[in-house]
């Protein structure tokens, strides 16, 4: 599945919400399926009382998984060309997170057009908690 | 091949898929297409991956106490990148290699900030490349207890 450029303009929005009420067993849920266990995303009496922090929080990468969702559900996964995130602030347990994906420009590539995004995804409080970017293969 | 063996599983992709709440229909199935983060999950199949607890080894989370911050511990995940050379597939086996990219380092409000990539390459069965995965951390010198996390 890809997009041809007709189906897609520059400065078209797509916006998802990715998570309601974030639950600590979903950042576990996480842990087990990457492999990363790091207890300052499982364990929440080390990630308060050995670490300092108010508790428990999720995974960059459960962040940038969630997120890639709103790009994939739009261009489908095999168009995708790159995907970057840079970490904003962190999510905690109850966060509600929405995530935007916005068409900068569509780019003529020597192999075909391709899609230039850039990504938000932010918390209940407005506050920005993953800003990136991607770039996808169009339809030639 | 030389490199970490990732074989990447139906099983496993639908676990990940289930983690990240994405139920796409197109990570489902004996030919499921990896989601774009998928790569990470090789942490599985590093057999020196440091945020795994192993048996009868120390495990600097909680047990009786509460655990201890073990050194480099209070380090951040500060970006992540991907390029994509092709679609992932379950029933393929990646070969990951992994390099020191760039560091370099910022002052941050509370001292300074030392942030340090490192680049993972995986390569399917014919040497090909599949993902680039660029991955930077960022570790505060000094005492690693943020307090002021929040």
């Amino acid at each position: 599945m890809s997009l041809s450029p007709d189906d897609i303009k520059v400065g078209e929005i797509r916006e998802s919400v990715l998570v309601d009420d974030l639950k600590r067993t979903r950042i576990v849920q996480y842990a087990g399926a990457s492999g990363d266990f790091n207890p300052l995303h499982t364990d929440e009496r080390f990630a308060v009382d050995a670490a300092g922090y108010p508790g428990v929080f999720a995974h960059g990468m459960l962040t940038m998984g969630m997120t890639g969702r709103v790009l994939t559900d739009w261009v489908g996964t095999e168009a995708l060309l790159r995907y970057g995130v840079r970490f904003k602030a962190q999510v905690w347990p109850g966060d509600t997170l929405t995530a935007t994906a916005t068409v900068e420009s569509i780019e003529d590539t020597p192999t075909g057009p391709v899609a230039h995004f850039t990504l938000r995804t932010v918390n209940q409080d407005g506050a920005e908690v993953v800003s990136g970017t991607a770039a996808a293969r169009l339809e030639p | 091949m030389t490199g970490q063996p990732f074989p990447v599983e139906a099983g496993h992709i639908m676990l990940f898929a289930r983690a990240i709440g994405d139920e796409n229909p197109a990570y489902q199935g004996e030919s499921a297409l990896a989601p774009p983060t998928f790569t990470m999950a090789s942490a599985h199949y590093d057999p020196d991956y440091h945020l795994r607890p192993k048996p009868d080894e120390e495990w600097f989370g909680s047990g009786r106490d509460a655990g201890v911050m073990a050194e480099g511990a209070g380090g951040l995940h500060a970006e992540q990148h991907f390029e994509y050379h092709r679609p992932v597939r379950a029933g393929e086996t990646l070969y990951a290699h992994n390099s020191t990219g760039r560091s370099w380092e910022k002052q941050g409000r509370t001292g300074r900030l030392l942030f340090s990539e490192r680049i993972t390459e995986y390569r399917d069965a014919d040497g090909e490349p599949v993902v680039s995965a660029v991955t930077v951390a960022v570790v505060p010198e000094g005492p690693a207890t943020p307090k002021d996390a929040r």
